[in-house]
């Protein structure tokens, strides 16, 4: 048990240390790369396995998100209004269709690459927008990152995809079912979202 | 004088049917038409789910991909050539040059079908609505057009122009035009397959998540991918809360 433990932490440090003092836009390449590579090469995925999608978005990208602050700017004013009960459910639904939103993209990927845009400095150092753009034929398309600094890493709170950005998305749509019937109606029509989404095929 | 007088009125009608929309309670941000759009959005998505997604599921079991990539090939190739024509309109004699060379390279080797210049030669489509908003025209209220779905003002004005420089526009024969035409849309609408069917499933609120990506699309294309910095929305809270992570 306690040899488990420490196995535990070390390759936790080491996971740790794999990605300490990366500076944000080749962390974004090599996470990028990482996943993209994953998706081509995993036979049962390009079978169209989205449950596997899934669990390796969890493992692979969630750790370098910082959701918590998502999903306050997903939901917008309203999530002060949340009892700390609320909030919990609410982060734990989010998280899940967070991973679904992830995971429908990649169901795209077949044969692309990733390159990442030269940086524009920003006034924040701990702020910055990493540009992507993830290359098959046609025309490229266009997936940005806004990342801030967390201890020597960096982690993922917003995204955007030609143009969109994801939390500005989510608080339009939230906004409807927030309108509707509050937070409780925004929890149950997210967990009734990722159901349907766990249920269906591909 | 006559046509000064039909500007001005053109001009009032639109001016009216902006405040009539900004009248109407409720509706975001640059969409103050919301509730007339999403009735037509309603529209739209009930057509295309009885008619036009099951034709354009039908045509892409049918036909072989090559075929398919022929026929959007033709489609694309004609794009191409309006495209070159807007980057000139837009002053970016570069881009429309290049544009024009995949134009030119692809009807002479490619024989319209196929598509020689491949990625040697980046595809940089431009259509009339961007050309107006390079000429500084603001995109005005969030339209959704019967058949043809996401727009805006200014854009639906720009397709006024494009509609004339797509290869259904040409044939004599009204019969051939119409033809023509229904090959576009199906062609394109197959090529959407995959991707709309991951936006129906995901999508709380689909007719909100098409606007956004739409204007947010439009912004970008008429700054061609490098659009000013938006200025970021605060968060509601500081990120070092006390809920659990």
């Amino acid at each position: 048990m306690f040899r488990r433990m420490v196995w535990g932490l070390v390759l936790c440090a080491a996971q740790a240390a794999a990605w300490a003092d990366t500076a944000p836009d080749a962390f974004v390449l090599q996470l990028s790369t990482e996943v993209i590579d994953a998706v081509k090469s995993d036979k049962a995925i390009q079978a169209g396995d989205v449950a596997r999608i899934r669990t390796l978005v969890d493992a692979k990208v969630l750790p370098h998100v910082n959701l918590q602050r998502m999903v306050v700017k997903s939901v917008g004013p309203q999530w002060r209004t949340a009892s700390p009960e609320q909030q919990k459910r609410l982060t734990e639904e989010f998280k899940t269709y967070l991973i679904n939103t992830y995971a429908g993209a990649l169901t795209q990927v077949k044969d692309q690459s990733v390159k990442v845009r030269p940086m524009r400095a920003g006034a924040n150092p701990n702020e910055v927008t990493v540009g992507t753009d993830v290359v098959n034929k046609g025309e490229p398309l266009q997936l940005d990152y806004r990342l801030e600094k967390a201890g020597d890493e960096w982690k993922i709170y917003d995204f955007n995809v030609v143009g969109l950005w994801a939390t500005e998305s989510f608080r339009n749509q939230f906004s409807r079912d927030l309108s509707a019937g509050g937070i409780d109606a925004l929890i149950e029509r997210l967990a009734e979202k990722n159901k349907s989404l766990a249920a269906s095929k591909s | 004088m006559k046509a000064r007088s039909i500007t001005l009125r053109g001009f009032l009608a639109a001016a009216a049917l902006v405040l009539a929309g900004c009248a109407t309670t409720g509706g975001t941000r640059g969409d103050p038409l919301e509730s007339v759009n999403r009735v037509v959005f309603d529209f739209n998505e009930g057509l295309d789910r009885v008619v036009l997604k099951p034709v354009a599921t039908g045509y892409q079991a049918v036909l072989p991909e090559f075929v398919r990539t022929s026929i959007e090939n033709f489609f694309n190739n004609f794009n191409d050539g309006w495209s070159a024509i807007n980057h000139l309109l837009q002053g970016k004699p570069a881009a429309a040059l290049e544009m024009g060379m995949r134009f030119s390279a692809n009807t002479v080797f490619g024989l319209g079908f196929v598509d020689v210049a491949g990625a040697g030669i980046e595809r940089r489509p431009e259509d009339f609505g961007q050309t107006l908003g390079r000429w500084g025209l603001p995109p005005g209220p969030y339209l959704v057009l019967p058949l043809l779905g996401p727009s805006s003002v200014r854009d639906s004005a720009g397709l006024l122009l494009d509609i004339r420089a797509v290869p259904e526009a040409f044939p004599e024969e009204r019969a051939e035009r119409w033809a023509l035409g229904t090959l576009h849309v199906i062609s394109v609408r197959a090529g959407l397959l995959s991707a709309t069917k991951a936006l129906d499933e995901l999508a709380l609120d689909k007719y909100s998540l098409v606007r956004d990506g739409y204007l947010a699309r439009r912004r970008r294309l008429v700054y061609d991918g490098d659009p000013p910095d938006e200025p970021e929305p605060p968060d509601t809270e500081p990120s070092e809360d006390t809920a659990p992570k």
